[in-house]
């Protein structure tokens, strides 16, 4: 009889673990899905916070902060001078955060990466040269990291892109690269339905735009 | 076995219900009670939680029990922990979020401050600013003469500021005082600072009211603070029109560590020889030095930072002698020696204290021949300082710390013509052991309105004086971006050394600062207006004061004022791609010193001072240009055949100066191409007069050139395996 409690004791333990997991998948996946219909900075804002609340109770999972903090990269990307700098601070938190969870992670240098060459746009003038470098660091050693990653390609050329030729940048720089990320994106396998699976069109978008004259 | 059912059932109902869910509820909002939309609020280690609408109200149900935290963060607002209890009764919450410590745009002192740095995003002065102003070249104190309070004096070094002589600004690196900060020069033609402005990541040029750290200075204080670590491992090198340089800088692999060193070598000859000059040198201009290097990072608050210097360097001058009828000249030549080292170490003890040790040594030696006589002046400074600082709540703070300094000065005069032998050799030799304490507050009454207390006492040995100097500043905020500062203080500063060679126990020369400033910040627009009253005291004077005892001259007998307004305009924002800024300075100053026989307005001061930098940056083509126009009025010099002393005024001085620069990156190195002229209209400004002792002759002091033309190229490249990695992928 004893026994017989105990069994169920233990059956009940572990399907609320299994659950526990479930639950997390279902709300990542939902999340993300609202992460990729995003277009403004509150919007971001939601979705990163949901991330951060995940963050929060799954303490050994690095990609809810991964998510957080690509989220706040967006969000940079759609405000101007100072502000970029803020939004940029906190990715960094939470990529550092992933990064101790997860040490060595290809995605996490390509995010850190976003995120240095994010910060350019405060003063190029000023900046370009530290933040570039920086941005290009993360993007090398992200592809060391997995060499079939895409993302670190399609950062790298849009880093080529948006430098001007004089600094060795330019449309004809960057397009090789990017068509590398495309092909890369092609093959490309995300780990689980929850891993990083970003940047496919921005690629595309990108070689499209360096064809045009 | 029913029992077993019975008892598994239960155990179950147990724990659905410990899984009783609270409601909670409520409304965020900030310290003005505006809602706070976005906000994220949740119970910690769980998946409760939600984000606030637009109104700031919340509402969610949480699954735990008993006590939790309850978190609530947001973007540019500190992050709130709240404890509380859940028990399935409904809790309503009003959360109160406090600012970000680094989003309160808090007042700053800032009476008679100008800072460039690139830590605080908002300021008026990048220190790229300061090598790309036409004008300056790549000079620190070019740059700073188009900021107001300073005056266009082009026949001495040093920043002339509010009536005060280069004496009066000292210039302190990583809170370490140098000693002799420009080169030797040659008399009446200006030297050039020793360092360059790539070592510094900050400047705070200070024309009055500073902070009691610093003394001996009754002017200004030009504040530098070197760079930290290299983002990466590089080498550079350069190319001019007058000279070839090159350093290299290496960062751990780590990142937590760098060494680099440089070298540099200017030689005038040839330039000479293309550009005609005023003057005849006798001794052609080589200048030739280094620099090393060392930085460490021990934690992310505490760094040790090593930077050396040495440099040699010759130069001779010929003048007609005035007084000659038949074609003699006078001639200058000189032999330099220089070295100063500093070391700093600084630390957080914990979040309320930190505390800063640093050391520095001077030493500079000038072979002077005027004429046949031989005059060997070495100067050897050491210090020591010590400064902990004590934070009260994110903003007040208490500094507190104490300095000490020996400053030897040696003084060997050799073939003193027309003086038999032994007479005609002799030496001054003087020692100042040189203690100081200072202690000073920061005191926020809120984000709005800080005043700064404090005060510095000074002890010299060699003097046997002591003094005691308050300092005291207040700042209100008047708008978001403007802000009202006044200061008050007292400065100290001692005597030249030629005059404690001949009497060490002069006074201390005093000056009073009161500085009313108004400044209005944004981003990309500055506006900024001061109004500032100076009072000297004690000034050395050289007149005896008793015609019985001639030899008795001198005295602290010396007095004067300085009183004005400054005005400053920059703006990025009005038109893309340029840059502006505008600077005017009034000045009404009379001072007795030295042999002044009345109050008289110096020699070194001028009523109108104006300056206009331009800058157009293409993108296009990554060209830099810019032009610097400067204007003052005349200021007097003394003629011996006028009946009122400094009566007379030079003509008024126009200056305009160009730079183009041209960016590259050509393989992996980084090329910089600049052209600059100076002087371009090739006026011939004035500096004064100098008269023959009969005063009958006279000759007008002048720039050594009518154009200075520069031409260079500066070059930067990774040299690392990263780097090479990086630019060929």
């Amino acid at each position: 009889m004893k026994k017989i409690a105990a069994l169920f004791l233990t059956l009940s333990l572990a399907l609320s673990c299994i659950g526990q997991n479930k639950k997390y998948i279902s709300v990542m996946e939902k999340n993300l899905h609202e992460m990729d219909t995003c277009k403004t900075i509150h919007g971001y804002q939601m979705v990163a916070n949901s991330f951060e609340r995940i963050a929060n109770a799954e303490k050994k999972e690095w990609l809810p902060t991964y998510y957080a903090a690509l989220c706040h990269a967006f969000m940079s990307t759609l405000t101007t001078g100072d502000k970029i700098d803020e939004y940029c601070d906190i990715a960094e938190k939470f990529a550092n955060k992933s990064d101790s969870i997860s040490p060595n992670n290809s995605e996490i240098y390509a995010l850190r990466s976003l995120i240095y060459s994010q910060r350019i746009g405060v003063n190029p003038m000023l900046r370009g040269a530290k933040f570039g470098g920086k941005s290009g660091e993360m993007n090398a050693k992200s592809k060391e990291l997995d060499p079939n990653n895409p993302r670190p390609y399609l950062l790298q050329g849009q880093g080529k892109f948006y430098t001007p030729p004089q600094f060795g940048g330019g449309k004809d720089k960057a397009l090789p690269i990017l068509e590398e990320a495309v092909k890369k994106f092609e093959t490309f396998k995300p780990a689980s339905s929850i891993a990083p699976n970003w940047g496919k069109e921005r690629a595309k978008q990108m070689v499209e735009e360096c064809k045009k004259k | 076995m029913k029992h077993a059912l019975l008892f598994s059932t239960a155990f179950l109902l147990l724990a659905l219900s410990l899984k009783a869910q609270t409601k909670i509820s409520g409304k965020v909002i900030d310290a003005s009670k505006h809602p706070v939309a976005g906000a994220n609020v949740y119970v910690k280690d769980s998946y409760d939680g939600t984000s606030t609408g637009a109104d700031g109200s919340f509402s969610f149900l949480a699954t735990d029990t008993g006590k939790v935290t309850l978190m609530v963060s947001m973007i540019t607002y500190d992050k709130t922990e709240m404890p509380l209890v859940l028990n399935g009764k409904e809790q309503t919450l009003t959360i109160v979020l406090k600012q970000a410590a680094s989003q309160l745009k808090t007042v700053v002192i800032s009476a008679g401050t100008i800072e460039a740095s690139d830590e605080k995003r908002i300021t008026m002065l990048k220190p790229l600013d300061i090598v790309t102003t036409a004008g300056a070249q790549g000079d620190i104190t070019g740059a700073l003469k188009t900021l107001p309070g300073t005056q266009q004096v082009g026949e001495s070094e040093g920043l002339f500021v509010r009536g005060g002589t280069g004496n009066e600004t000292k210039t302190i690196i990583d809170g370490m005082v140098v000693a002799k900060p420009y080169f030797s020069g040659v008399p009446d033609v200006a030297s050039r600072g020793r360092f360059s402005p790539f070592l510094f990541k900050g400047t705070v040029f200070s024309t009055g009211g500073y902070s009691a750290q610093y003394g001996q200075a009754m002017s200004s204080a030009l504040v530098l603070e070197t760079q930290d670590l290299p983002d990466r491992s590089s080498g550079s090198a350069a190319i001019t029109s007058v000279g070839f340089g090159g350093g290299i800088n290496k960062l751990s692999k780590d990142s937590t560590a760098s060494i680099g060193g440089d070298f540099n070598y200017t030689n005038l000859g040839p330039y000479y020889n293309l550009v005609p000059q005023n003057v005849k040198w006798n001794v052609t201009p080589v200048f030739a030095g280094g620099s090393l290097n060392f930085r460490k990072k021990f934690s992310e608050t505490s760094m040790l930072k090593f930077y050396g210097y040495g440099n040699y360097s010759q130069l001779g001058i010929s003048r007609p002698n005035l007084d000659s009828t038949n074609g003699f000249v006078d001639n200058f030549k000189l032999n330099n020696q220089n070295y100063y080292t500093n070391l700093t170490f600084h630390a957080n003890l914990n979040d309320q204290w930190k505390y800063y040790i640093g050391a520095s040594y001077s030493y500079n030696q000038d072979d002077i021949e005027p004429n046949a006589i031989r005059i060997l002046n070495t100067n050897q400074l050491s210090q020591g300082k010590v400064m902990l600082t004590r934070a009260f709540g994110s903003l007040s703070l208490l500094r507190f710390g104490g300095e000490f300094q020996d400053n030897r000065d040696v003084s060997d005069y050799k073939n003193i013509p027309n003086v038999p032998a032994p007479y005609n050799h002799f030496k001054y030799d003087i020692t100042d052991d040189y203690t100081a304490g200072f202690a000073e507050t920061d005191i926020f009454l809120s984000s709005k309105i800080v005043a700064r207390i404090g005060g510095r006492y000074e002890y010299s040995s060699l003097q046997q004086k002591a003094n005691l100097a308050p300092r005291t500043s207040i700042a209100f905020k008047t708008g978001a971006n403007s802000q009202v500062s006044f200061a008050y203080g007292d400065f100290y500063e001692r005597p030249e050394t030629r005059y404690l060679f001949e009497r060490p126990s002069l006074e201390y020369e005093k000056a009073t600062h009161y500085i009313l400033n108004f400044q209005h910040v944004e981003e990309k627009r500055t506006f900024r207006v001061e109004a500032f009253y100076k009072q000297y005291q004690n000034l050395v004077t050289t007149i005896a004061p008793n015609p019985i005892f001639p030899e008795d001259s001198l005295f602290n007998n010396g007095n004067g004022y300085a009183r004005g307004l400054e005005v400053f305009w920059r703006d990025k924002k009005t038109f893309a791609n340029w840059d502006y800024w505008v600077s005017y300075s009034y000045l009404d100053t009379k001072r007795q010193y030295l042999n002044y026989p009345v109050l008289a307005q110096p020699v070194f001061a001028t009523p109108h001072t104006a300056s206009l930098v331009i800058k157009k940056y293409i993108p296009s083509v990554s060209l830099n240009l810019s032009a610097t126009y400067t204007y003052a009025t005349g200021r007097p010099y003394y003629d011996p055949r006028y009946p009122v002393f400094l009566g007379e005024r030079t003509p008024d001085y126009h200056k305009v100066g160009f730079t183009a620069s041209y960016i590259r990156k050509i393989k992996n190195v980084f090329s910089v191409f600049v052209v600059g002229v100076d002087n371009v209209l090739g006026r011939d400004n004035i500096y004064s007069y100098r008269f023959s002792s009969d005063g009958l002759r006279s000759e007008p002091v002048t720039a050594t050139a009518a154009r200075m033309y520069f031409v260079g190229v500066f070059m930067s490249f990774g040299i690392d395996r990263t780097q090479d990695v990086l630019n060929n992928n």
